[in-house]
């Protein structure tokens, strides 16, 4: 079997495929030092959970412990390929400093503590603030990296038992803008697109989507493609020079705040050209007739001088996409965490309806997310919508929940929007909530702002409780520590971004004392003695197989169908597509066939927001704009970014992640391949931008906002001039001082940014700081630490390429000769 | 002809809001959203006074095209105030009492417009009535927007 480099070749072998192929198979697999596939006792089937692909895997199992993992190949998603943090990142699992033990605070000091002792104080206290102040005290912030069982057992617990309105997900920092985005184009979320739309077309846009690095199993399918006959044309949209901007046709690198103004001038010159489908137009949307209006007051030359983007390219890339015959489209960060995020969004969606390029081979849209399981947090309304993308302004969808959950309707708060994360930061703040119970996931590096975040939940008033499988730097600060099992030790189910469910089992022990989130949920429950409305117990299951068969039922009819699943079904072959039932018993490939949605009022998600003021329409105004649940086609007006920069704060700042890393690296820096490939924070800049200054590669920098200070070595790459990226991976775990910066300078990104959020879907902008940059110290000839395989590959030269070495070796075995017949 | 009347009102009451919603983003620096929308759409209200006094001049009036705008040290003393009491609750009712000003303010400024468009027609005044039509959704997503964040905030200012 072919060995390669997984760190040096982050995306493996080419297997080259033309136009409605089917993508070869390559089944990458990595295992332990010394072993081989002989030595594994048994392999069992799960999916990758350190990004948000949904690739299919098996972990290969030895004496009780994890030993590596190996791609499925009967796989629809994967066809057996693997990126680097799943090749390496399962070796986290079993790291000596896993929480094993409940902890609790005594004396200012966090000690280690029974399950009962733990579970008594949380359960305790949320029982007392019921008492004193009611639900409004109470809030979750769970994460996207639970199981689909868990978000709803915590959903139904958070809604329905103790009917605070205050629940949502780090999922808010990724993905609550493609959820918004469809939201207000197709009345519901869910993804039209399908990941075989690659197979099929002839142009691929990424707009903010540095694919390459983010979902590295999707980038190779595209890199096939590249490598096959008749290959696509691919439009790149980003302000740095990735992997996906080097493989494109056309690169635009817009000023960072503009993308509004970018998308109104494309969709200005298609209209313009008579690109559009108006037989499509007029059967299956509504609002043309505005958004022409509006677009016509945005002409390319207009855009260029906004965007600072040569007028031929934007009108080279308006006609690429006004005649493309299959496009497929995708949106991500770029989009979502910057200025008018939503909006930006919600008008690729625009571009797609006025070309009919929906619910056909080829002619995917792709609203992509960013963690393993944040379609679920947001399926099961663990961020804060009603499950089975419900309408929580629809009275008739609150009470067809009620009845699944056997409870009066005014149990489940619907009397206004779920109260977003970043609101609920506001409120504990302001010391109205009083109770936060934090859930795999680390605001204390990821949030925005972050001295500002450390105050607040350092507060004495605020009761925190951190559920986790490592003492992240949030969890240094908690009240009470629950510690948690992890994928490949719990089972449960999954959804990726083009609606592919996946089960997961398990397939090791906790360690230590460490159980299922969902065993916890239902612990909690049970000490809170929550019931239904006939004095049974609020949660009906005590296992996940029993939780799956309970959010079936709370599918039935929705969007987001499950009713024909099961375990039995998921087990062996590939993951399965919803919707899924008596109608579709293997799945869906494609929605919005024909052009029909789930946009009628009485059955839509939402009515929608003004994409400015983020005001909710109401149900009659909705009505009368879409009455018979068309695609809406919503135009905007561009609005200058708030933080501009100034003589003080010269650069933008934008903040991304690198492909060796996930959020803050708690199981990434815990493998070693992945960490050696990334092992410390650097800052980009352009050649130009550093030799004004007379600054070299590895020179020692200081990034400053009003905010915060970052110091981190210079890596000088081929991002835009005036902008400079920092990686928010890097917190304060691994430093001495545990959970804040060691002195005046921190290494997390989020030290700097701004406290700014999309009106609209409530997604933090962390691509909109001013920052200045000056440095600290000369190099003493060494380069920064980022890697060079991927976006921040250096300009300059006399930077060793990045390599994992022997330790990084994993294989590739493929099912057809390379190069013969196929 | 009171045409010129109607024009010089919806000045000043745009103005006014203008000016309103420039002081509630101040007073509310901590509540993000508040902060910085209120200040995106003050700018709606600015533009409208801008074309207000360019039409104007067709009417023989003399209005000032500069809208108020922020009243600099004012709007930082504001803000100042804002970021102390910050920890405190007391501010969650004071944002539930801007918002509700901000509704009255926009839909007296609404009913501006529908006066105005009136007198476009009868008086056929085509650009003055193309401006009632331009301006006005603008006023009507204002209002919009200050009931909207009204009934988000109001159930945890007012139960906790």
């Amino acid at each position: 079997m072919p060995d390669i480099d997984r760190i040096a070749e982050p995306w493996g072998t080419r297997t080259p495929y033309g136009p409605g192929e089917t993508w070869p198979t390559r089944v990458d697999s990595h295992l332990a030092e010394g072993l081989t596939e002989a030595d594994v006792d048994r392999w069992v089937q799960s999916a990758t959970i350190l990004h948000s692909n949904g690739d299919g895997l098996d972990i290969a199992v030895k004496d009780g412990e994890i030993v590596g993992v190996r791609g499925r190949a009967e796989d629809r998603v994967n066809h057996g390929r693997l990126g680097p943090k799943d090749l390496f990142g399962w070796q986290a699992n079993k790291s000596p400093d896993r929480l094993t033990k409940p902890l609790i605070r005594r004396d200012g000091e966090l000690v280690e503590t029974d399950w009962d002792t733990a579970m008594d104080a949380v359960a305790g206290r949320a029982k007392e603030l019921l008492a004193e102040q009611g639900p409004s005290a109470i809030s979750f912030y769970t994460t996207g990296q639970l199981f689909l069982e868990e978000y709803y057992t915590l959903g139904l617990i958070a809604h329905g038992g103790i009917g605070t309105n205050h629940v949502d997900g780090n999922t808010r920092l990724c993905t609550a803008t493609a959820a918004a985005a469809l939201k207000e184009s197709f009345g519901s979320d869910g993804q039209p697109g399908s990941y075989t739309d690659i197979d099929h077309a002839d142009v691929i846009a990424l707009f903010g989507h540095n694919m390459a690095e983010t979902q590295t199993v999707l980038w190779t399918r595209i890199l096939d493609r590249l490598a096959g006959p008749n290959p696509p044309q691919v439009i790149c949209v980003d302000p740095r020079e990735t992997p996906v901007a080097r493989a494109a046709t056309l690169h635009l690198a817009p000023r960072p705040g503009t993308n509004v103004m970018l998308m109104n001038a494309l969709l200005h010159e298609v209209i313009a050209n008579g690109w559009v489908d108006e037989e499509y137009v007029q059967a299956h949307a509504v609002g043309f007739a505005e958004l022409e209006k509006r677009v016509a007051d945005y002409p390319p030359e207009l855009a260029a001088e906004i965007c600072d983007v040569p007028v031929g390219q934007i009108r080279e890339a308006a006609r690429i996409l006004g005649t493309a015959q299959r496009l497929m489209s995708s949106v991500l960060q770029g989009f979502y965490q910057s200025h008018q995020a939503s909006a930006a969004a919600t008008q690729v969606n625009n571009l797609h309806i006025i070309r009919g390029m929906l619910g056909k081979p080829g002619c995917g849209l792709l609203q992509m997310n960013g963690q393993p399981t944040a379609q679920n947090t947001r399926e099961c309304g663990a961020d804060g919508d009603l499950p089975a993308f419900r309408n929580w302004s629809n009275e008739q969808h609150v009470k067809d929940l009620a009845a699944v959950w056997n409870l009066d309707p005014m149990q489940i708060p619907h009397y206004s929007p779920p109260t977003h994360a970043m609101q609920m930061f506001r409120y504990a703040e302001e010391g109205s909530i009083r109770f936060m119970w934090v859930q795999a996931t680390n605001p204390a590096v990821s949030l925005p702002e972050l001295g500002r975040i450390r105050e607040v939940l350092a507060q004495e008033r605020l009761f925190l409780v951190v559920q986790d499988i490592f003492l992240s730097e949030t969890a240094q600060l908690a009240d009470v520590v629950l510690p948690a099992a992890t994928w490949g030790e719990k089972t449960g189910t999954f959804t990726n971004v083009d609606r592919t469910v996946h089960l997961s089992d398990k397939a090791v022990e906790p360690p230590g004392e460490a159980r299922p989130d969902l065993d916890i949920f239902i612990d909690f429950s049970r000490r809170m003695d929550l019931r239904d409305k006939d004095g049974q117990p609020l949660v009906k299951w005590d296992d996940p197989e029993g939780a799956f068969e309970g959010w079936k039922e709370c599918t039935r009819g929705r969007p987001c169908d499950y009713t024909g699943m099961s375990y039995d079904k998921l087990r062996g072959g590939s993951g399965i597509q919803w919707p899924c039932n008596d109608e579709h018993p293997d799945g869906t490939e494609r929605i919005y066939v024909d052009g029909q949605f789930w946009a009628a009022p009485d059955y839509c998600e939402s009515y929608g927001r003004d994409l400015v003021t983020g005001a909710p329409l109401s149900p009659v105004e909705y009505r009368a704009m879409n009455p018979t649940g068309k695609a809406v086609l919503k135009a905007v007006e561009y609005l200058p970014p708030h933080e501009v920069p100034s003589q003080e704060f010269p650069f933008q700042l934008i903040t991304g992640r690198t492909l060796y890393h996930f959020h803050t690296r708690t199981k990434t820096a815990r493998a070693p391949q992945l960490q050696k490939a990334a092992p410390e924070v650097w800052v980009e800049l352009s050649a130009g931008d550093a030799a004004d200054r007379g600054w070299a590669e590895g020179d020692l920098l200081e990034v400053s906002t009003p905010r915060g200070r970052v110091a981190a070595r210079l890596r000088i790459s081929g991002i835009r001039p005036g902008v400079a990226f920092l990686p928010f991976h890097y917190g304060y775990w691994d430093e001495p001082a545990g959970h804040q910066p060691d002195g005046e300078r921190g290494r997390a990104a989020n030290e700097l940014t701004i406290t700014d959020w999309d009106p609209v879907s409530k997604q933090p902008l962390f691509k909109a700081a001013a920052a200045r940059v000056e440095r600290l110290a000369e190099g003493d000839g060494r380069p920064s630490a980022a890697p060079t395989t991927t976006a921040s590959r250096p300009v300059t030269d006399g930077v060793p390429p990045t390599r994992g070495g022997p330790d990084a070796h994993s294989t590739e075995q493929f099912a057809t000769v390379l190069g013969g017949a196929r | 002809m009171k045409l010129h009347l109607a024009i010089e009102e919806l000045h000043r009451s745009e103005d006014h809001l203008a000016t309103a919603l420039l002081a509630a983003s101040d007073r509310h620096k901590t509540d993000h959203e508040v902060f910085y929308v209120a200040r995106d759409i003050a700018r709606w209200s600015q533009d409208h006074v801008r074309r207000l006094s360019l039409i104007g001049q067709d009417f023989g009036l003399g209005l000032d095209p500069e809208p108020a705008g922020d009243p600099g040290l004012l709007e930082t003393l504001r803000q100042r105030a804002s970021e102390a009491v910050g920890r405190r609750p007391e501010p969650g009712m004071l944002m539930l009492a801007d918002l509700r000003h901000i509704h009255r303010e926009a839909a007296g400024v609404s009913l501006d417009w529908e006066l105005l468009a009136q007198a476009a027609q009868g008086a056929r005044k085509p650009e003055l009535l193309e401006l009632a039509q331009r301006c006005h959704p603008e006023t009507l997503r204002q209002m919009r927007w200050a009931n909207g964040k009204l009934k988000a905030s109001a159930t945890q200012v007012l139960v906790s």
